[in-house]
């Protein structure tokens, strides 16, 4: 067999990890599954991009690859573990929608990518082309995981989860992004999750919980 | 060879006339029902004689259906010198009315047979009456069936919804039948109405109405739309689809049992009949979304059906919701089939098709088996709520075993005649990624999905009312009373049930039926060239079934089992109390009712219901349970249409002011306006 | 049909009757061992069946002959479904008589029957027991359903051994669809099977049981044959999971000699050997579901065999 099409194969192996992942988050109750499904998630992610980077002999990505290593598999995650420890919320998350309702929209969100993909995956020149409506996917199935969910840091694993679907997407349609941007996506990352990781802090001492739904006490009638 | 030769040669000669024979019969059907209006009263005779002379002409037409859907000939035609001047009726006989005419004739025939042994004088309309409406009703789906004109066609269909609603009125003298009765009535019509248009707009302006007339028409991308759309509703509201289904669930149960048992089995198919003669016949094109439209209305039905059957404690409503689903599989395959046809794909078509055809095959058999079996467990315990039966495979074991082969056989388990469709159904389902269309491709195999799920609820409900109705212990205690069916029931029944075992282990036999259908509609049959006791439509590699084999294979196994068990163990055996984890004092109310039987369905698909609860407390001394389930239909749809209607009629009623002057300058304002035309 | 292959054909049958019990047994003993417990020998199962069909059956005085009649269609039905599940060799002739769409059919029929039987005694546990393992079933049947429909459209053929030879023709291009499948497979397997996150093989605590309600009401070579038809139908489970996910080793058409369908036998049972550790494993590892929580758990098999099915057509292998 030709090795790009293995390289193929096996990405889109990846791919679909990436997209199980995703569903495996939306499906989980508890906190603590969902930061080692994140950390599963952004090691899929490093290794994606490695074989992108093999199979472009791209440098840069070698870079991007070794970032979410050290970013997503091992820094967030730790940091997210510990937070939670401190702040006593690794038990049950409550989810606004019954789950498997909540999949069933999935499983609607990803069709709709793979629509929406398809012209994109069309123009695109990459043999990761058909992985785009995949990366799409991940966006969404992030973004309805924050929707239904009702406790803060749930929020931002969905947050954390839909900017690997991102940086999926780059990887698979471009070969990346230009390096700077990329750094300063990472920054920006970094520098939300401590605004955030401030804001749990602020939230429980003003609500002694971290359940969202404390928040609508907030708007004016 | 040359007894074969001979007897072919026979066979062609006879199927010429065919047609004239058909015509004859079901005459005699009409006259079996006028010569029981002579002693309306005499039972013995009703029962004893004309029923079962009407038994044997369904078997005469089943019969004539299928020689003149294997002779292969051009499709007969005959003028009927009836009807109005220079409007004759039109006769046709081709391969698509033959398949109708064997299922209404084999599923005729058992039910004409039970009907003998059931009907009995008592309340409500005359024996002789209720001969004459019955024969009547048989006689008008039969020319359903025949006709090749409009007017034909819809005057047989006028018949058929005029005969059928005195029959589901025969116990009229109770409000909720004649509530039953008028729903139906009215749903009929609103379908007739569409049918009509729908002819209407077939006819492309050249105002003929014979079928052939029709064929030749060419019209517009619009018009033809049109005219599939009145179709779909018009047969929708006949067939049951969702959501034209509301009266479904209360004409079918509120009929004498024999009744449901023709309204379930052979009239939805008639229903099922006019949509395949209009969109493959008469229509020249057919368009792909037409396909969907169709697939989603018939996914959806079904999936609905067997869901509120699950929830269903009265044994014939929850018959009837199963008919909702049934009549959903067929829609979905016929679908699927316009759906292939659209995208040039004919051999795919011919095997959705055939896997539609032959669900309407086995669900006439299956579904009038299992509504005579409540038909005789109503007579023997003049209970039909499933929640005072129970025990019953201990009073009666005949319809019990054959209500079994029944209940297998709907629940779509091999090597019965259910999982034959289904499984057509589903190889048919295998080959939708290959229809080019970009987002129908991934959309539609999703549908396999959903008619895996139909099929396995299918088979939940079909637990439910098996083992609610027939095992355990009974849960009233004037169940032991309860008698058996008497020989000509049994006959009607078994006569049924062994149709069910018949195409489930020679499914080729049916198959080959199907196959001359879709020769004759899509130009092309799926592979017939296996051997009788093996089906492979497409390829052997692709996909091959012999419940033949299957069958034999069981029963060489258990027997094998069995045998061996007993030499090399031994057979002894005690009769003790049920053992049920030591406790001792067990009563018939412990077992799972209808309603317990069904909670896991209403907690997982609660949105589909309108429920009311009433629920005990812990404190409670008398707890009470009640539970009421609707359909949401009704609150969204019907009963808003209903109330604007009644607006419309207040306002018009507004011109009613009981002054004879007022009527009377209508009139002439009337005629005024109409000169004024003339001028 | 030569007689080599008839001999497979039967081969492969016996083989499955008679290790089918080893393979719970093994799993049972790895149970024990995870869980520190002193393991049963691994003919423990055998040694169940022995006691039982020496026993007398203990009948209900109301049942009916359904109830009679039922183990021996479980068990016939079982060893049907092990006749077409290539699980050592795929040229099997019964496999052209029932593909894979039948062979859930026959799950199903064993299913219903066993419901049946369950609720014909008319006891609480029974009823009971036949209501949770058909909404069991309901829910695990299409999963099951959409896992070997991938496997179908991959391979273009719905006979399980024509899955095997498509599969094993291509070792290296595993499809990203089956990744779904594999997991809602596996899913699935533990709840038609009685296992932990559904139901506990072990328990014979009233309100939580599932499986054991149902076989409540038998006793001796009755339940000696219910038994052995469910070892008989985690057995074919395993198989169905090999044959999709893990083809390697079954002897091919054309290449199925002596020596191959020894080597066949070998793997199996080594594959055997890691899949009941692997089952133990899981099952040690998770808790049991509260009822309630079932059909969700199912209803997501459901949908990641259905995503699986998608992600298949829309990756457009």
């Amino acid at each position: 067999m030709h090795p790009s099409h293995l390289i193929a194969a096996l990405l889109k192996l990846l791919a679909a990890s990436l997209l199980l992942i995703s569903f495996a988050m939306l499906s989980r109750r508890r906190t603590q599954r969902l930061i080692t499904l994140f950390a599963w998630q952004g090691a899929v992610l490093f290794m994606s991009t490695l074989l992108v980077a093999h199979s472009a002999g791209l440098r840069e990505l070698y870079y991007s690859a070794a970032l979410t290593l050290l970013l997503k598999v091992i820094a967030l995650p730790w940091i997210l573990h510990r937070l939670i420890h401190r702040l006593g919320a690794q038990w049950d998350s409550e989810t606004l929608v019954n789950i498997p309702t909540t999949m069933l929209v999935g499983l609607g969100l990803v069709i709709f990518a793979f629509g929406l993909a398809q012209p994109i995956s069309r123009m695109a020149t990459t043999i990761t082309r058909n992985t785009i409506g995949i990366a799409l996917a991940v966006i969404f199935l992030a973004f309805l995981m924050m929707i239904t969910r009702r406790k803060a840091v749930t929020q931002v694993i969905g947050f954390l989860a839909m900017e690997n679907g991102l940086f999926f997407a780059a990887t698979s349609a471009t070969y990346g992004m230009p390096m700077v941007i990329e750094l300063g996506i990472a920054l920006d990352l970094l520098v939300g999750f401590f605004i955030l990781g401030i804001f749990f802090f602020q939230i429980r001492e003003q609500f002694d919980s971290l359940d969202l739904s404390n928040m609508e006490a907030l708007k004016e009638d | 060879m040359s007894l074969a030769g001979e007897t072919s040669r026979y066979m062609v000669a006879f199927a010429k006339h065919d047609l004239s024979f058909l015509l004859m019969l079901i005459c005699g059907w009409v006259i079996l029902g006028i010569v029981g209006l002579v002693r309306p009263h005499r039972m013995g005779w009703i029962a004893r004689i004309l029923f079962p002379v009407g038994a044997l002409i369904a078997l005469g037409i089943a019969v004539l259906g299928a020689i003149a859907l294997l002779s292969g000939h051009a499709p007969q035609i005959f003028l009927l010198p009836l009807g109005l001047p220079n409007l004759p009726f039109h006769a046709r006989l081709d391969t698509l009315s033959g398949f109708f005419l064997l299922l209404l004739g084999m599923a005729g025939a058992g039910i004409s047979t039970f009907a003998a042994g059931y009907f009995r004088s008592g309340e409500g309309t005359a024996p002789g009456l209720l001969c004459l409406q019955y024969h009547v009703f048989l006689a008008s789906m039969a020319l359903v069936i025949l006709a090749d004109d409009a007017y034909f066609f819809m005057v047989a269909w006028e018949t058929m919804a005029l005969s059928s609603y005195f029959l589901v009125t025969a116990q009229h003298r109770i409000p909720e039948i004649r509530r039953a009765g008028f729903l139906y009535l009215l749903m009929a019509h609103i379908g007739a109405l569409c049918i009509l248009l729908c002819f209407g707009v077939l006819q492309g302006g050249r105002w003929l109405f014979t079928f052939d007339a029709m064929r030749g028409a060419s019209l517009t991308s619009f018009w033809a739309s049109a005219a599939f759309l009145l179709a779909l509703i018009g047969f929708g509201a006949k067939a049951g689809l969702v959501p034209l289904h509301v009266w479904l669930p209360e004409a079918h149960p509120a009929a004498p049992s024999p009744v449901s048992a023709l309204m379930s089995g052979l009239m939805l198919k008639t229903a099922v009949y006019g949509m395949l003669r209009i969109t493959f016949d008469l229509l020249h094109i057919r368009y792909w979304w037409w396909g969907v439209l169709v697939l989603g209305v018939g996914l959806f039905s079904a999936l609905f059906g067997a869901i509120f059957a699950a929830v269903q404690t009265d044994m014939k409503r929850l018959l009837a919701y199963s008919s909702i689903e049934n009549i959903g599989l067929i829609f979905t395959g016929i679908g699927l089939a316009i759906l292939f046809e659209a995208c040039h794909l004919p051999l795919f078509a011919a095997l959705a098709l055939a896997a539609a055809l032959i669900h309407s095959l086995n669900h006439s058999l299956f579904k009038s088996l299992l509504f005579l079996a409540t038909g005789s467990v109503l007579h023997a315990t003049n209970q039909r709520s499933l929640g005072k039966l129970g025990g019953l495979i201990r009073r009666m074991p005949w319809v019990a075993a054959l209500a079994l082969i029944g209940t297998l056989a709907i629940a779509g388990l091999p090597p019965l005649n259910g999982f034959v469709s289904e499984w057509l159904l589903l190889q048919s389902f295998l080959f939708t990624p290959q229809i080019p269309h970009a987002f129908l491709n991934m959309l539609i195999p999703l549908g396999a999905a959903v008619l895996a799920l139909t099929a396995a609820l299918a088979a939940y409900v079909m637990v439910k009312f098996y083992g609610v109705i027939f095992l355990g212990q009974h849960r009233e205690p004037s169940l032991v009373h309860a008698h058996d069916a008497d020989w000509l029931e049994r006959i009607g029944l078994a006569w049924l049930a062994l149709g069910c075992v018949a195409i489930g282990v020679l499914p080729q036999l049916a198959l080959r039926a199907a196959g001359a259908v879709t020769e004759t509609l899509l130009g092309q049959a799926v592979n017939l060239t296996s051997p009788f006791w093996l089906i492979a439509p497409i390829t052997s590699r692709q996909a091959s079934y012999s419940g033949l084999i299957l069958l034999a294979g069981i029963i060489g196994v258990v027997g094998i089992t069995f045998v061996g068990v007993r030499i090399l163990a031994h057979g002894r055996m005690r009769r003790t109390v049920p053992w049920d984890c030591g406790y001792p004092w067990q009563t018939s109310r412990m077992q799972d009712t209808a309603e317990g039987f069904g909670q896991p369905i209403r907690h997982i698909f609660d949105p589909f219901f309108d429920m009311e609860r009433e629920l005990p407390f812990p404190t409670d001394v008398a707890p009470h349970y009640r539970i009421h389930i609707e359909d949401r239909m009704w609150k969204t749809l019907y009963l808003p249409i209903a109330r604007g209607v009644q607006r419309l009629a207040d306002w018009i009623g507004l011109l009613q002011g009981g002054r004879l002057s007022t009527y009377l300058l209508y009139s002439f304002l009337t005629l005024i306006v109409l000169l004024g035309f003339v001028l | 049909m030569t007689a080599l292959t008839m001999v497979r054909q039967f081969g492969e049958v016996l083989l499955a009757i008679a290790i089918a019990p080893l393979f719970s047994g093994w799993i049972a003993q790895c149970r024990a061992w995870l869980q520190s417990r002193a393991a049963p020998p691994l003919t423990q199962p055998y040694r169940m069946l022995r006691k039982l069909f020496q026993k007398d059956v203990a009948l209900a005085t109301n049942a009916s002959a359904l109830f009679r009649m039922t183990p021996y269609i479980l068990f016939g039905t079982m060893v049907l479904a092990a006749a077409i599940i290539p699980s050592i060799a795929t040229d099997l002739p019964f496999a052209r008589v029932a593909d894979a769409i039948a062979l859930i059919g026959l799950f199903a029929t064993a299913r219903v029957f066993l419901s049946l039987a369950a609720m014909d005694i008319g006891t609480a546990f029974g009823s009971m027991g036949a209501r949770r393992d058909m909404m069991i079933g309901f829910l695990a049947e299409p999963a099951l359903l959409m896992v070997l429909f991938n496997a179908f459209l991959l391979s273009g053929s719905t006979a399980l051994p024509n899955v095997v030879e498509a599969s094993t023709a291509h070792p290296f291009l595993m499809d990203p669809s089956l990744l779904f499948a594999a997991v809602a497979f596996l899913m699935v397997l533990l709840a038609e099977n009685a296992r932990i996150p559904i139901d506990n093989p072990a328990t014979h605590l009233e309100l939580t049981m599932i499986h054991e309600a149902m076989a409540l009401e038998y006793s001796a070579r009755h339940l000696a044959l219910v038994e052995w038809a469910s070892d008989l139908k985690l057995f074919n489970y395993a198989c169905i999971g090999f044959a999709l996910f893990l083809p390697w080793g079954i002897a091919t058409h054309g290449a199925d000699g002596a020596l191959a369908l020894g080597l066949a036998v070998a793997v199996l049972l080594a594959k055997l050997t890691v899949a009941g550790a692997a089952l133990a494993l899981i099952e040690s590892l998770s808790a049991k579901l509260r009822i309630f929580r079932a059909p969700e758990y199912l209803a997501m098999a459901f949908l990641l065999a259905v995503l699986g099915l998608l992600v298949h057509l829309l990756l457009g292998a």
